[in-house]
């Protein structure tokens, strides 16, 4: 008796040890993460802004950002780390807007427009970004940044000189007063350009929005698990699996909080009401949903499987018959083409194109909310994407006014900011590389 | 014949041949469009002494075997807090120099030698991660601009908090150098000391470099492994690599700022270690390979041919900043060449 109980102790202890374990390597794993939640907490604290603007400021910056952070997943999935040449793809969106504002074409026209013109631009790019990352192999990171550095200077080049003087191009609008060059800002407003074209199409209060979207997807999930159970070879596992139940309760929580802000909000308090006015840009969202879909799919793909084998290991890859640069290029031009899109959604819900300068600090905003979420050189999942974005956006929208109220400056939230992001991008690689130090030398 | 071309752009290399010709054209072009030619070289060798120490920042770090050193920012803001104190502690003239350069000596060797170990931990990834460390330390300092309890009149703002964002050093150690003996040569303006100074610095390092402890540095920075085999402490070398460039990178901007005039602060050290990197790499060296005569001829090049298109430039297009632009391509082109030669082709 006395033994087994003892047993039994010991392997309480163990299982205690386990999870106490297993609490340690998330924190670690995590740390990154659980850090930012805590700033932002003492951010939101700090800056005294109403709940309300904050939300909703963050709901229009996640719609603006997720396509951009989203578009530098297949890279690290291709074993090229954080694409920082993703200013090359913007540069590609902004052409083409910039072409597209010159024609004229305006509304969701001129968006789908920009769109389509701004593919084979990307693509070239993109081919041209993977040629040269084949020949930095091992230094892609720094190689794409410098790249994305020397493009600028191009751009540069051919939107102040180049036009109006080798390009013929008139349009005393949008060019400066001398003839030659660009102007520095650009306004998409509604009438001139592509401002709002996606955003606008479709504009629902975001609790209702909420509110069908989990119905559908207890609906949907269920059917599925139905059909899953009945008539495929899962015949073992139970109908009520762990994730099921976890999901529906998710679902159910969701449905009972939107019911109470869209059709009982009267009994709120006077904070919390305003919350019902959020507005959700539906189309928006879909058009990231469907990345985040594609996203998945790939993986599922011949495609998405050379990506995998080369970023696992480029000599396995290339004994098993896989062209290694010639994957790499691919999956440089797909992110390059995503992040053209990404910036097109980005700068039509900002409204004025800053030709000179919107397309500068994308890369290290993007890779900074990316490593936010959790994310290394090495992997990256959407939920990493999309939770850094919420991280990262919170922190920008707090910072300058909590800077302010500490320090009576709005100037030191604003470098704290700049700080953050540098910092987080070089301590995670730095740890990445640290990291990867260490195996290679238990292995060695 | 085309053998022997060939040979020849070996030996130079081809991106040093493309800019000194290109260097050559705008200087036919400058005496075309009728410039000032006496104006144009004072201001070039100007720049070259200006400039040059922050290039040689390079070398220790090259030769130690962690790369060209992007962090070089770190040096920078030792350098500024170093020139900001003397002002603050009310030194004048070459007073103030001199002790901007000892007052900011330990904060460079401290930051350099916290830096390098960090470099250890991640020898691989040096370039991208120094970039990043160099980015965050310019704006940490930014916050720090205007926090730290400075109260000097010439240098915080006479309303609201913090320092300036570029302070003039009139008063204090401006132009120091560069007047120290200046001499006029057929109209072109020597500045003896600041010349002096530079050759000086290069000297140093060279001398360095002919000590047993520079040549263990270098041996660990060409063949970390063969140099562990003789018994050379590489962890420690690269170390004392790292320290020296952040040195040289906090005496150069002084250098810099005294020659400039001003002290820049917050952004402005952000993107300065780029134009180093490129100086060092047009002058012949690479990422694995350094000398003195690299940073000579890459300073002089780079700042000439910059000092040069500016005037030029205008004279073709009247509006815009095309010099700037032109610097832009030229040096992050020289750097993604000179990336394209460290990884190989597999």
């Amino acid at each position: 008796m006395a033994h087994m109980s003892n047993t039994k102790t010991f392997n309480n202890n163990l299982e205690n040890k386990n999870t106490s374990l297993n609490i340690k390597s998330i924190f670690i794993n995590h740390s990154v993460t659980i850090l930012f939640v805590i700033i932002c907490i003492i951010g939101i604290k700090l800056s005294k802004l109403p709940l309300f603007f904050i939300a909703n400021e963050l709901l229009t910056r996640i719609t603006r950002n997720s396509f951009l952070v989203l578009s530098l997943i297949i890279p690290v999935l291709a074993g090229m780390g954080l694409n920082f040449g993703i200013t090359i793809g913007a540069m590609a969106g902004q052409i083409a807007i910039i072409a597209v504002t010159h024609l004229g074409v305006t509304g969701i026209k001129g968006f789908l427009l920009c769109a389509l013109l701004a593919v084979p631009l990307a693509m070239l790019f993109g081919y041209l970004t993977g040629k040269l990352l084949n020949k930095t192999k091992g230094q892609e990171m720094i190689a794409s940044m410098i790249a994305g550095f020397f493009a600028n200077g191009i751009y540069q080049f051919i939107f102040l000189f180049s036009i109006g003087t080798i390009i013929p191009m008139k349009d005393p609008v949008m060019m400066l007063s001398s003839g030659v060059g660009i102007r520095n800002t650009i306004d998409l407003s509604r009438n001139v350009g592509i401002k709002y074209a996606l955003d606008n199409l479709l504009k629902l209060p975001v609790f209702k929005v909420c509110l069908v979207v989990a119905l559908f997807t207890i609906i949907i999930y269920t059917l599925f698990r139905i059909y899953k159970v009945k008539y495929k070879d899962y015949k073992k596992e139970k109908f009520f699996s762990a994730k099921y139940i976890t999901t529906i309760t998710i679902c159910l929580v969701i449905i009972i909080i939107s019911c109470i802000f869209a059709f009982n909000s009267n009994h709120l308090p006077s904070q919390l009401k305003m919350f019902k006015n959020i507005k959700l840009p539906v189309i928006t969202c879909i058009v990231i949903l469907v990345l985040c879909l594609f996203n998945i799919l790939i993986v599922k793909t011949k495609l998405g499987q050379d990506f995998r084998t080369v970023g696992q290991n480029k000599h396995i890859a290339k004994v098993s018959g896989i062209d290694v640069n010639k994957v790499r290029i691919i999956a440089i031009t797909i992110s390059t083409l995503l992040a053209a899109w990404g910036q097109l959604i980005f700068l039509q819900n900002i409204g004025t194109l800053n030709t000179y300068g919107s397309h500068v600090q994308i890369a290290t905003f993007s890779i900074a909310a990316l490593l936010i979420g959790g994310a290394s050189v090495s992997r990256a999942t959407i939920g990493q994407a999309l939770l850094g974005t919420i991280l990262f956006h919170t922190l920008f929208i707090v910072s300058p006014k909590a800077g302010k109220n500490l320090f009576g400056d709005a100037q030191i939230g604003e470098f704290f900011r700049a700080f953050v992001a540098y910092g987080v991008i070089g301590l995670s690689l730095g740890l990445h590389a640290w990291k990867k130090r260490i195996q290679f030398k238990k292995v060695g | 014949m085309t053998e022997t071309i060939r040979r020849f752009s070996n030996k130079v290399g081809l991106p040093r041949i493309i800019i000194s010709a290109f260097f050559l054209f705008l200087f036919i072009l400058a005496l075309l469009f009728k410039l000032p030619i006496n104006t144009l070289i004072s201001d070039s060798i100007r720049r070259f002494g200006m400039y040059g120490i922050l290039v040689l920042a390079m070398v220790p770090a090259i030769q130690s075997g962690i790369g060209p050193n992007f962090a070089l920012p770190l040096g920078i803001v030792c350098g500024l807090l170093g020139g900001l104190m003397s002002i603050e502690f009310g030194l004048k003239g070459t007073q103030s120099f001199i002790g901007a350069l000892l007052i900011s000596l330990p904060f460079a060797i401290l930051v350099g030698w916290i830096y390098g170990i960090l470099l250890n931990k991640i020898k691989g990834s040096e370039m991208l991660v120094a970039t990043y460390t160099g980015f965050s330390m310019v704006s940490f300092m930014s916050i720090m601009w205007i926090l730290l309890p400075f109260d000097h009149p010439e240098m915080v703002w006479p309303i609201g908090n913090g320092l300036r964002v570029t302070i003039a050093l009139d008063t204090t150690f401006g132009q120091i150098l560069n007047n120290l003996g200046a001499f006029p040569i057929l109209g072109i303006n020597i500045p003896t000391g600041l010349l002096l100074f530079f050759f000086g610095c290069c000297l140093c390092v060279w001398l360095f470099s002919r000590s047993k402890m520079g040549t263990a540095m270098k041996a660990a920075g060409d063949n970390p492994k063969f140099a562990v085999a003789s018994g050379i402490n590489v962890d420690r070398c690269r170390i004392i690599g790292t320290v020296l460039s952040t040195v040289l990178g906090a005496v150069g901007i002084l250098v810099y700022a005294q020659s400039y005039g001003f002290i820049q602060l917050y952004q402005a050290p952000l993107m300065m270690a780029f134009p180093a990197v490129a100086s060092i790499l047009i002058g012949g060296a690479s990422a694995t390979r350094a000398k003195i005569s690299h940073v000579i001829l890459g300073a002089f090049l780079f700042q000439g041919l910059l000092t040069v298109a500016l005037p030029v430039a205008n004279e073709i297009v009247s509006e815009g900043n095309l010099s700037e632009v032109l610097r832009m391509i030229v040096q992050n082109g020289i750097i993604l060449y000179a990336l394209t030669k460290v990884g190989g082709g597999n």
